[in-house]
């Protein structure tokens, strides 16, 4: 187990590698002279001079990356363009606002998946499964950011319920209602991908023979559950690792409808800003996260399943 | 048969067009050799070599049938890639009827290719689901540029030599045929370029046993009506005794014991082949196997034993069987063709039994 | 008698067999239906599958509005007036009514739809060539082309799929080619993934060495043997991820990344008509109505696909 986990953490590091090659090389595809990009446009012959040896724009571009994997590692990330405050500063304070989105999202995404999916393949063939299957699939191909306005119309225009914006201030007590929308339009997507796998999982594994043995034996409905469960748990996992990862760094559009200060409205201010510094840091964070997940997924995944431990 | 048949020699006539002549055997295999390497660790390194074949050495005489048996994970299946050319070898050398495979002035792997033809085990998994039994049976001659009238003529003349009759099968797909027509269909496939060589890895032990009877005499007409010569891979002792003229015996990757089939089947000098024939199911209840003949696993191919492969599973072994490799050779009591690789039939070899010339 | 009774069965056949012609003793199943290849057997489940059908024929009905919306549609698109504005559903001439700067809803959905499907499936089919084909590649040549080509897919793998949309569009600026460029980029990886795990597992059948051992070239190998087993199941993942990809490039849109104004395009326009959704919520809903319908659409013809070429041919 000791063997897998460190492997599986040798095998990361050229990915994280690729990851900090493929931010630093978006910058590399901005049209123009990135110098422009990383100063106001009235900067001064002064300040252009200082950027550029400041970043290394002069030297190779190998080394150019070198030392901004260097900074970053380190975490300095420079300054945002827009605010003049350092970008790892502003990072983290959109990451955390983030993660009080992502994580009731995942939790309410995930349960109310993972029961309807089990529901589902419990009763398969019959109108529940149907149902249930259907609104997974609503789940999966709806435009959340629609359904983020159409939630705000009804709840926040119509009836005057909730908050339509923001993240509320003082009390938890007090900041609860603003996170009520945002939180179950971010939940359709993974309770929809997470209640279709499930179906699929349980439905292959009460179809294998051990569980008809388990059956014959005479084994309460609750205990087949149990095996099944167990058995279909990896690759329910690691859909969930990969959803909430998607929750981290995809809540950019809910993020936009319900002006929530998190990391995807930072991007969106970033990029409309042309902050580079701020999108650079915001993206490498993100995917750092990404990859960080996936690993403890994959572990999380071999320890419950011996057969993965290669 | 209560009194056994005298010992024979299978040696039909072969037709004088084959190159190397009548007593050229068709194939040679000399010191064929694959290790698989195995990955581990926290760098994915080799760590191990899986010893699959350990310098085979075998001859296949022209018009003959020989059975390879032995248990599973034994290095059949590999041989008969390796001959195939379907796995590199790692060492070892081929003469298809006296010209070296794949060197100079030798034959090339592509023209062996059409000398020799393979079937496997699995029906299903060895026909394109997408392609109809004609196209899959008409696919290498057409690709080998015989004109497309003539391909489909000879396609038609092969599925009714295996026994289907082609209006009603030609047009038809892989799974919507049975097991045994699959088997058929794939038999007519490898014969589709007209191979002098047929290797049949494992390819009626999936069958079901009255229908695998069909198939075997089918492969047994199909033999002497296309003057083919076999290699019959097969871990079922009765199949390989009816159908072969000669046994080599596999045990973790080497050569144990090879020689006509009858000599091998009464006569059995090693000790792993006497507990395989022991092990092997009797029809007369008074010779119903009670003990068991064999315990344990084959030792993992990973680290085979020193010296004799078998000596952690045989009753004799001694000393001198973990310290060297015994040689596969003719023992002094029996006919030249019957070898045997055990250190009890070599005089002097180190071993208590040696002398005498083993235990009878 | 004692060893020989063991190959009766065998021999006995074999006596048998001289009388009856070989191979017709194991025909049992009579010849009942015409014989079938594979895909017409699909359709024949397909046409059962009344869901698989009916969305299959709206989706079509979509695509047919987009080519032809100039003959379904009586009003320019771009043509707008401030009497007109936000006119609700139902109103006469404008059945779908109008918009914020009061251009008809259903010129404007009709239209949209042209550049909504051209976003959402330009990027697949880019990804279906390249990626398939590297796919294919990599499965099957395995060892350090797979490496090489799987480690690269990885890396693209470790960003959320919208975050690296949107990072490539942000770079690049905003714009109708850009955004195709982005998506495209984005879905590369994961049509990479299944066309080499499709390819490998193909790659270890029988057949593939059947066909190796008569001489067939490798070139040969893929164009006849592997790819027609492996393009069914990688035309089903691609329609399952143009259903991602609408809602992807309307969302690009939507944040001002994609479609430009005037363009009329579904994600751009639930943008420009997000104020309006006090007024008129039913109309301003319209176009994030079509997008969802689109993309389930493709959900549900994806799975309906996927279930029928899933046809157990073994047993």
């Amino acid at each position: 187990m000791f063997l897998f986990a460190t492997r599986r953490l040798f095998q990361a590091l050229p990915i994280l590698l690729g990851v900090s090659l493929v931010v630093f090389g978006l910058l590399q595809i901005v049209p123009g002279n990135p110098i422009d990009l990383l100063l106001p446009p009235e900067a001064s012959p002064d300040m252009i001079a200082q950027m550029k040896a400041e970043f290394g724009f002069d030297k190779p571009l190998y080394i150019q990356y070198f030392n901004w994997l260097l900074r970053a590692l380190s975490g300095n990330f420079g300054n945002s363009i827009f605010s003049g405050q350092p970008v790892n500063a502003e990072v983290a304070v959109a990451l955390k606002n983030t993660l009080y989105l992502a994580l009731p999202a995942a939790v309410l995404g995930f349960s109310l998946g993972i029961l309807l999916g089990m529901l589902a393949a419990f009763n398969s063939g019959h109108w529940l499964d149907k149902l249930f299957s259907a609104l997974a699939i609503a789940g999966v191909s709806l435009p959340h950011y629609w359904f983020a306005i159409i939630m705000v119309v009804i709840f926040s225009v119509t009836l005057n319920v909730l908050p339509a914006q923001g993240m509320g201030e003082g009390s938890l007590a007090e900041q609860i209602p603003f996170l009520i929308l945002p939180v179950i339009t971010l939940s359709l997507i993974p309770m929809g991908v997470v209640a279709r796998l499930v179906r699929a999982t349980v439905l292959d594994i009460r179809s294998q023979d051990f569980v008809g043995a388990l059956e014959a034996k005479g084994l309460g409905k609750r205990r087949i559950l149990y095996h099944v469960a167990k058995n279909a748990a990896p690759p329910v996992l690691a859909i969930m690792g990969l959803q909430f990862g998607y929750l981290l760094g995809g809540s950019i559009l809910v993020e936009t409808v319900f002006n929530w200060p998190g990391s995807g409205n930072l991007l969106n201010l970033a990029i409309f800003r042309r902050d580079i510094p701020v999108l650079q840091g915001t993206i490498l964070v993100l995917a750092f996260f990404f990859v960080l997940l996936n690993l403890a997924v994959d572990i999380a995944q071999a320890m419950i399943d011996p057969r993965i431990r290669r | 048969m209560s009194t056994p048949a005298p010992y024979k020699v299978y040696m039909p006539p072969v037709p004088e067009e084959i190159r190397g002549g009548k007593a050229q055997p068709l194939l040679i295999v000399d010191k064929l050799r694959k290790y698989f390497p195995v990955r581990g660790g926290v760098l994915n390194r080799v760590t191990a070599m899986v010893k699959a074949v350990d310098d085979v050495t075998f001859e296949v005489q022209k018009g003959e049938v020989l059975g390879i048996v032995g248990e599973s994970g034994c290095g059949k299946s590999t041989t008969a890639r390796l001959v195939m050319q379907l796995i590199k070898p790692d060492a070892g050398t081929l003469v298809y009827d006296g010209d070296p495979v794949g060197a100079f002035r030798g034959i090339s792997v592509s023209a062996l290719r059409r000398k020799v033809q393979m079937v496997f085990q699995e029906s299903f998994a060895s026909l394109n689901p997408r392609l109809s039994i004609s196209d899959s049976i008409s696919y290498a001659p057409k690709m080998h540029g015989t004109p497309r009238a003539e391909a489909d003529e000879r396609t038609e003349r092969l599925l009714r030599d295996v026994g289907l009759n082609p209006a009603q099968f030609a047009r038809r797909y892989p799974h919507e045929l049975s097991g045994g027509q699959r088997q058929r269909v794939n038999i007519a496939r490898a014969l589709a370029l007209e191979p002098k060589l047929l290797i049949l890895d494992e390819s009626v032990s999936a069958l079901d046993k009255s229908v695998e009877a069909q198939v075997l005499n089918l492969l047994v007409e199909l033999k002497q009506k296309r003057d083919l010569t076999y290699m019959f891979i097969s871990h079922d002792l009765n199949v390989v005794e009816f159908i072969s003229d000669r046994v080599l015996v596999m045990y973790l990757g080497k050569v144990v014991e090879t020689g006509p089939v009858d000599e091998i089947y009464r006569n059995p000098r090693h000790p792993y082949t006497k507990a395989l024939l022991r092990s092997k199911p009797s029809f007369d209840p008074a010779h119903r196997t009670t003990e068991m003949p064999l315990t344990g696993d084959p030792p993992s191919p990973l680290n085979p034993p020193s010296g004799c492969r078998f000596r952690t599973r045989c009753a004799f072994a001694e000393s001198v069987c973990a310290a060297k490799v015994p040689e596969l050779a003719a023992t002094p009591d029996s006919p030249p063709q019957h070898e045997v690789s055990c250190h009890m039939f070599v005089a002097g070899s180190g071993h208590s039994r040696a002398i005498s010339g083993g235990l009878s | 008698m004692t060893n020989v009774p063991a190959f009766a069965q065998a021999q006995g056949s074999q006596t048998q067999a001289a009388q009856v012609p070989i191979g017709n003793a194991d025909i049992r199943k009579p010849v009942v239906e015409a014989s079938q290849g594979y895909w017409r057997s699909v359709w024949g489940r397909l046409k059962r599958d009344k869901v698989t059908m009916t969305v299959t024929v709206i989706l079509a009905l979509i695509v047919l509005m987009a080519i032809f919306a100039p003959y379904v549609t009586v009003y320019d698109p771009y043509a707008g007036g401030i009497m007109r504005r936000l006119k609700p559903i139902g109103t006469p001439g404008h059945w779908l009514g109008t918009d914020e700067t009061g251009r008809d809803m259903w010129s404007r959905l009709a239209y949209g739809a042209r550049l909504s499907l051209l976003t959402g499936i330009l990027p697949v089919a880019v990804a279906l060539g390249v990626g398939g084909l590297l796919g294919v590649i990599a499965g099957y040549a395995g060892g350090i082309v797979n490496t090489l080509i799987m480690r690269t897919m990885d890396v693209f793998y470790a960003f959320p799929s919208i975050l690296l949309a949107i990072a490539i569009c942000g770079m690049l600026g905003s714009g109708m080619t850009n955004a195709i460029l982005a998506l495209s980029i984005v879905f590369i990886p994961p049509m990479v993934r299944i066309s080499e795990s499709v390819t490998t597992q193909v790659r270890t059948l029988d057949f593939v060495d059947a066909a190796r051992a008569s001489g067939t070239t490798t070139s040969q190998i893929i164009r006849h043997h592997i790819l027609n087993n492996v393009m069914g199941t990688i035309i089903v993942y691609a329609t399952s991820l143009i259903s991602i990809s609408i809602v992807l490039s309307a969302g690009l849109s939507f944040l001002g990344l994609g479609a430009k104004p005037p363009q009329a395009e579904w994600g751009l326009m639930l943008t420009s008509l997000r104020q309006a959704i006090y007024v008129q919520p039913l109309v301003a809903a319209l176009p994030g109505f079509m997008i969802f319908i689109t993309s389930m659409c493709f959900n549900l013809m994806s799975d309906g696909f996927r279930g029928a070429m899933d046809i157990k041919l073994n047993k």
